[in-house]
């Protein structure tokens, strides 16, 4: 009989064992990433197929009127900014899986039960990413490499740097308040990130109602806060690179992006260790959830994406207008393709491919769709960091080669963590609901 | 025409869920099942095949996009062009909500009206309700009896084994 109702398996903890040919699997990863950094690096130190003078002219057009500043030499500046891009991806990635469990747990629900300790490994690297993160900012404030608000002088009337829209923004990006700001969003996260896990973990060993009970009011409180971080982080860290430039929508829209990153990477996490024998509780209908909520989120990300552009694309004011004419045939148009092809993989493809129920509820599907999400909202930060950052010099070969290392790193570390603990919660109350869940 | 129906009551979900896994597994056709709300699992207890709705949307919205990009394409680049906010006169990108909207307003209505033509649904039905407690807290499954309702006793026997509280027998005309 099809019906799960009819399951009497008892459910029993599972340990992911730790063997060798996963971690050989990262650890290749890594090294790949260290050899096509290399060759990025080779490649921008020898000036390889750089480009000419004429896509510095475009990007002066955008730029204002004051002295440029000559900043690290290429190679360094796209070290620094693939770094700040593929960390900022990743930490996103890592505190959507605290915030999706936080959500269930205020949503009181039961189905996701069985996925939950993949959430909660998401978390392991918002430490290192933190600890990069606040480094990398240290690093780019040499030869203000990331951002030009950081520029002495910036916000000095009397200086020949001074541009008085910067200065305008001033009481808000200094600096210390910068720094501040970075170090608490980053704290909270991880202050909550861990205390959700201490909670469930306890539960594991001492059972009880207790510990679910004080992890929903954990939650609903980490919500709260994660609202406004999440928002302000994303002005912080991503759309400040564009100084002139703002868009009330952009919190959404980064907030977005990163959540069907998450659930993406929670899912295609839950079916690598379906495929290796774990999660037997784990069946077609939580996959179908999954999906379902991938498929609608890449539609919300095209929502929020389109809301965003479709106003200033109508009103046409030059001060807005400046950030997408940089992306649509900018700098010789050298990230329109990108442009066009991020709608394409983060809207059109999983909006197609998972639009049937078969779809969903097949692992093989849902793992492409998965593998694609991921990296068209990678190419999504890379679209909302270059243009800004590297103007007319981007490339490809060191953002990969950092992404791949910063993936290998974050892979060990999620996996120790799944390793840490049973991969199913025993004890948590609504561990039978979930087992039992039918779409 | 009149039909009889042997009606087990049920009282809580996860028994009929076991009961209807019986019955059906003791070769008996179950005619339908009334519950109060949405009982989680039951179609596949009921072996019900999926509804092919969603195959319908598909093309209900694609007609709704259609309608709607011929619609603006048509009007404001060929019938009556207009320059708005120095924009060409098909400008796509403006085009979207309105092409979005239809093509919900055509998907869903399309829906509606295909379940409502399918199922029967129409003004000033008579809905035969099987016993009016379905409405209110009681599972009811109903099997049809033949002419004789030869079969009530061995029936009464195993919805009574599976946890029915009571087994009725029902008559309904014009079903």
């Amino acid at each position: 009989m099809a019906t799960l109702t009819h399951h009497h398996e008892p459910v029993v903890a599972e340990h992911l064992q730790e063997h060798p040919g996963l971690q050989r699997t990262f650890v290749t990863i890594i090294i790949a990433g260290i050899i096509i950094l290399a060759l990025g690096l080779l490649a921008a130190f020898m000036g390889w197929g750089e480009h000419h003078e004429a896509a510095g002219h475009v990007a002066s057009a955008s730029s204002h009127g004051h002295a440029e500043h000559a900043g690290s030499p290429i190679w360094l500046k796209r070290l620094l900014v693939s770094l700040w891009h593929s960390n900022v991806f990743f930490i996103g990635v890592s505190v959507v899986g605290t915030v999706f469990m936080a959500i269930q747990y205020v949503a009181y629900a039961g189905w996701s039960v069985v996925i939950k300790r993949i959430n909660e490994a998401l978390s392991a690297w918002i430490l290192p990413g933190a600890v990069i993160m606040v480094l990398v900012f240290a690093a780019s404030l040499i030869n203000h490499d990331l951002f030009h608000w950081t520029v002495p002088g910036i916000m000095d009337k009397n200086s020949p740097n001074y541009d008085a829209i910067i200065a305008g923004k001033g009481g808000f990006l200094s600096i210390p308040f910068y720094l501040i700001r970075m170090v608490s969003y980053l704290f909270i996260w991880w202050a909550f990130s861990q205390r959700l896990r201490q909670l469930s973990i306890q539960e594991d060993l001492n059972g009880g109602t207790s510990y679910f009970h004080t992890s929903i009011t954990t939650a609903a409180l980490f919500l709260v806060l994660f609202a406004v971080t999440s928002s302000m982080s994303a002005w912080d860290w991503v759309m400040s690179v564009d100084v002139h430039w703002f868009s009330t929508m952009f919190g959404w829209y980064v907030f977005a992006s990163w959540w069907v990153s998450g659930i993406a990477a929670t899912t295609l996490i839950a079916i690598y260790l379906k495929q290796a024998g774990y999660l037997r509780m784990l069946n077609s209908n939580h996959f179908h959830d999954l999906g379902k909520f991938m498929f609608g989120f890449s539609i919300f990300w095209t929502y929020v994406w389109f809301s965003q552009f479709m106003l200033i694309w109508y009103a046409n004011l030059p001060e807005e207008s400046v950030y997408f004419n940089q992306r649509l045939g900018g700098f010789d148009g050298r990230y329109t393709w990108m442009f066009y092809g991020n709608l394409l993989i983060n809207f059109a493809f999983p909006f197609l491919a998972l639009m049937t129920r078969d779809a969903k509820r097949q692992m093989i599907m849902l793992k492409i769709v998965c593998i694609a999400i991921l990296i068209g909202h990678w190419s999504d930060f890379y679209l909302m960091l270059m243009p800004g950052t590297m103007k007319g010099e981007n490339g490809f070969l060191i953002e990969i080669g950092v992404a791949l290392i910063l993936l290998g790193a974050f892979l060990i570390l999620v996996t120790r963590r799944l390793a840490a603990a049973s991969l199913v919660p025993v004890n948590h109350p609504f561990i039978e609901e979930s087992v039992h869940h039918t779409t | 025409m009149t039909k009889r129906f042997a009606l087990g009551i049920f009282e809580d979900e996860d028994v009929l869920l076991h009961a209807i896994d019986n019955v059906r597994g003791a070769g008996v056709k179950i005619y339908d099942v009334f519950s109060p709300y949405p009982v989680h699992g039951i179609d596949d207890a009921l072996g019900i095949e999926r509804s092919r709705l969603p195959i319908a949307a598909f093309f209900y919205g694609l007609c709704g996009l259609s309608f709607a990009l011929w619609m603006q394409i048509y009007m404001l680049g060929f019938d009556w062009p207009m320059i708005i906010g120095g924009k060409p006169n098909i400008a796509l990108p403006a085009f979207i909500p309105v092409s979005f909207e239809l093509t919900v307003f055509f998907t869903c209505h399309g829906m509606v009206i295909t379940f409502y033509t399918i199922s029967k649904l129409y003004p000033r039905i008579k809905t035969p309700v099987l016993d009016a407690r379905s409405t209110d807290d009681k599972f009811v499954v109903a099997i049809e009896l033949d002419e004789t309702s030869s079969q009530l006793p061995k029936l009464t026997q195993l919805l009574r084994e599976n946890g029915a509280s009571e087994v009725n027998q029902k008559e309904m005309t014009k079903f």
